[in-house]
C-alpha cells in the first residue's frame, strides 16, 4: 500500500485559509514560529508568509553553542526567500546553567532542555507581538510522540499536523522550499550529528507507509502483516504510538462532580467565534 | 405539478454562509440581512446550510442554543419571509425537552414547515445523536412556490430519503449541509468528500427527477474546514449552478418547472414506479430486520 499522492495545491489553499481563518477568529492576524533550518518550520513559514504577509510573520533561530552551523543557515536561506523578519536568540546563555546539572551524556534531557527553552521564547515574543505561535510538528512525530511535550509541540494552532512526513516533503516542493532544506536528512538538532531516521532506527517512507495503513486505512496490526511488514517493526511502532498517546492530550483531571472539564463539560474551543 | 397555475419558474438562492458558532444573534443578522438583499435581487426561495443560525459542532452548546419554533426570537425571522419563502437551521426544542437538527421553512410570515433531521450521524467526527433526538418524518412542504422535500445532510445520503419524496411529487429537493471537507490526494480543485457530494446529487437528481438545492456552509471550528461547494442541480443532473471555492457565496438558479415536465415525459419514472410492490417486498424484509438473528 502506498500513501497516494498529496494535492498540494489544495493543500496549500486549504491550509493557508486555515491559518488565516482560525486566528483571524481570535482577533490575530501576526504569527511566529521557530525555525530551525528544517523541513517541517520551512513548510509552517512559507504558510504563514502567505497567511498573513511576510511583514507579519516572525521567524525565531534559538541556536544552542553545539547547533550545526548549517541549521541557521538554512534558516536564514528561507527567510530571505519569504521575505519574513527572524530574531536570533542564542540559547547558550540561558541553557547552561541549566545543563550544569545535567550529564552530557543524558542527551534526551538536555535536548528536552532546549525544545522547551524554544518553547518559553516562543511564548513571550508572541505576547511582545501581539502574534499566535504556529506549530510545526508533523503527523508522524505526533503519532510516534518523537516530540517534546510543552516543547517543540506546543503552539496555538497547527497547520502541519495533519500531514505524514513524506507528505510534508511533497508539499514542500510544492511551496519551492530550497533544496538544501528539502534534501538534508531531517534531524530535531538537539546534539551533534543526530538524525531523526538514525535516532527511530526507521526511515519515514517506511514509518509512514506503515502509520498510513493503520491509521488512515484501518488495517489491524495481524492484517499489517500482509501488507508486507515485519512484525517487530509494527510491534515496535505500535507500542510507542500507545506509550506516546499521552503526549496528544490534555492531563488528566480527577474527576469528582458531574460537569468536569474536557470530560461531560465539551465545548470546542472556536466556542463564540 | 406542485406549482400554481401560470408560475412557470422560481428564483432560488443558496447562502454559503459561515455561521458563528453559538453566536445566535450574530447568526440571525445574517440572515435578516441575506433575507433583505435576496428580497430586493428578486429572489423567490432562500436556502441557507444545516444549523444556520447556530454553527455545527455544538456540544453542551446545544441546549442553550435550543429554540422553540415559536420562540419570540424566531419572529424577526418569520416577518422576514414575506413576499420569500426562507429554509433556515436551528437547533429546536420539541416536547420533553427533546434537541432536534430542524430546518424551518418560513413562507407568508409564518412557519409552514419543519423537518427534524432523522439520520444523525454518529461516527468517526460527528456526535449527533449525542445531543439531538432524531425526527421521524418525510413530509412534503406545500409551498405557494411548489412542492420541496427537506433532507438534511446525512438525510441525503439515505437513498430513502429521497425517493419518498420522489413519490410525493416533489418538485425539487432541498439539501441544507453542513458537511466537513476531507481528503486531498485526489486531483482537482475539490477535496474527496465533495466529490462524493457532487456524485451522490447527480443521482438524487436523475433518479428521482427532481431539482437538487444543496446549501453547504463554509468556514472553519476547531479545525474541520466546511467545504462549500453549494449547487443546484436540474432533473437532468446537470449543474445549473455551484459555487466555487471556499468562501461565503451566493448561488442563484431558476427551477424552470417546464424543465421539469419535459425530463418526466421523456422518462415518466413516477408514473411507472410500483410503490404497492414496494411495500410488500420491505414488509418481506422488515421481518427480518426486526430479528438480528435473521442476519445473514
Amino acid at each position: 500500500m502506498q500513501i497516494p499522492r498529496l494535492n498540494a495545491e489544495l493543500t496549500e489553499q486549504i491550509l493557508v485559509r486555515f491559518l488565516r481563518e482560525e486566528a483571524g477568529k481570535f482577533g490575530f492576524s501576526r504569527a511566529v514560529l521557530g525555525l530551525s533550518g528544517g523541513i517541517d518550520s520551512a513548510v509552517s513559514a512559507a504558510l504563514a508568509a502567505r497567511a498573513y504577509g511576510p511583514e507579519n510573520v516572525l521567524a525565531l533561530l534559538m541556536p544552542y553553542r553545539t547547533s550545526h552551523p548549517s541549521s541557521r543557515a538554512h534558516a536564514e536561506l528561507l527567510a530571505a526567500q519569504l521575505g519574513i523578519r527572524t530574531e536570533l536568540c542564542d540559547l547558550s546563555a540561558a541553557a547552561d546553567p541549566l545543563f550544569a546539572a545535567v550529564p552530557e551524556k543524558e542527551r534526551l534531557r538536555r535536548g528536552n532542555i532546549l525544545a522547551r527553552l524554544r518553547m518559553v521564547v516562543l511564548y513571550d515574543r508572541s505576547a511582545r507581538e501581539g502574534a499566535l505561535v504556529i506549530g510545526t510538528s508533523n503527523k508522524s512525530e505526533l503519532l510516534l510522540g518523537y516530540s517534546t511535550q510543552f516543547g517543540d509541540a506546543a503552539c496555538a494552532i497547527n497547520p502541519l499536523g495533519d500531514l505524514y512526513k513524506t507528505q510534508i516533503f511533497e508539499l514542500a516542493a510544492h511551496l519551492k522550499i530550497p533544496k538544501s532544506i528539502l534534501e538534508k536528512a531531517p534531524s530535531a538538532d538537539l546534539w551533534e550529528g543526530q538524525t531523526d531516521e538514525g535516532e527511530m532506527g526507521f526511515t519515514y517512507a517506511e514509518l509512514d507507509r506503515l502509520l498510513f495503513a493503520h491509521v488512515e486505512r484501518r488495517y489491524s496490526e495481524e492484517r499489517l502483516g500482509t501488507l508486507g511488514f515485519e512484525p517487530r517493526f509494527v510491534a515496535e511502532v505500535l507500542r510507542r504510538m500507545r506509550r506516546n498517546h499521552y503526549k496528544r492530550r490534555p492531563p488528566i483531571v480527577a474527576k469528582l462532580g458531574n460537569r468536569t472539564i474536557n470530560v461531560d463539560f465539551r465545548y470546542v474551543r472556536d466556542w463564540g467565534r | 405539478m406542485g406549482a400554481p397555475q401560470g408560475s412557470l419558474s422560481v428564483r432560488v438562492r443558496l447562502a454559503q454562509i459561515a455561521p458563528i458558532l453559538g453566536d445566535l444573534e450574530a447568526n440571525l443578522s445574517l440572515h435578516l440581512e441575506a433575507i433583505e438583499r435576496a428580497r430586493a435581487e428578486g429572489i423567490e426561495l432562500l436556502v441557507f446550510p444545516e444549523l444556520s443560525l447556530t454553527g455545527y459542532f455544538l456540544r453542551d452548546l446545544t441546549e442553550d442554543l435550543a429554540l422553540r419554533v415559536d420562540d419570540a426570537k424566531l419572529a424577526p425571522l418569520r416577518d422576514a419571509a414575506r413576499g420569500i419563502s426562507v429554509v433556515c437551521g436551528l437547533v429546536e426544542e420539541g416536547s420533553g425537552h427533546r434537541f432536534y437538527n430542524s430546518a424551518l421553512f418560513l413562507e407568508e410570515g409564518a412557519l409552514l414547515h419543519c423537518h427534524r433531521k432523522v439520520y444523525l450521524p454518529t461516527y468517526g467526527l460527528f456526535e449527533e445523536a449525542r445531543y439531538f433526538a432524531a425526527g421521524r418524518s418525510w413530509r412534503p412542504v406545500r409551498s405557494r412556490l411548489g412542492r420541496f422535500g427537506i433532507s438534511i445532510c446525512e438525510d441525503s445520503w439515505h437513498f430513502t430519503s429521497g425517493f419518498l419524496y420522489f413519490l410525493d411529487d416533489c418538485d425539487a429537493l432541498i439539501c441544507p449541509s453542513a458537511a466537513p471537507g476531507r481528503g486531498v490526494s485526489e486531483e482537482g480543485a475539490e477535496v474527496s468528500s465533495a466529490r462524493a457530494w457532487s456524485h451522490l446529487l447527480i443521482a438524487q437528481s436523475m433518479f428521482f427527477q427532481t431539482y437538487a438545492l444543496y446549501c453547504n456552509r463554509v468556514g472553519f471550528e476547531d479545525g474541520v474546514l466546511f467545504s462549500g461547494g453549494s449547487r443546484v442541480l436540474t432533473p437532468f443532473g446537470r449543474p445549473a449552478a455551484q459555487a466555487e471555492g471556499l468562501d461565503p457565496a451566493n448561488v442563484d438558479a431558476e427551477l424552470d418547472f417546464d424543465a421539469l415536465r419535459r425530463a418526466r415525459v421523456f422518462s415518466p419514472l413516477r408514473r411507472s414506479e410500483r410503490p404497492l410492490l414496494f411495500a410488500r417486498e420491505l414488509e418481506r424484509r422488515l421481518d427480518d430486520d426486526a430479528d438480528p438473528a435473521a442476519e445473514r
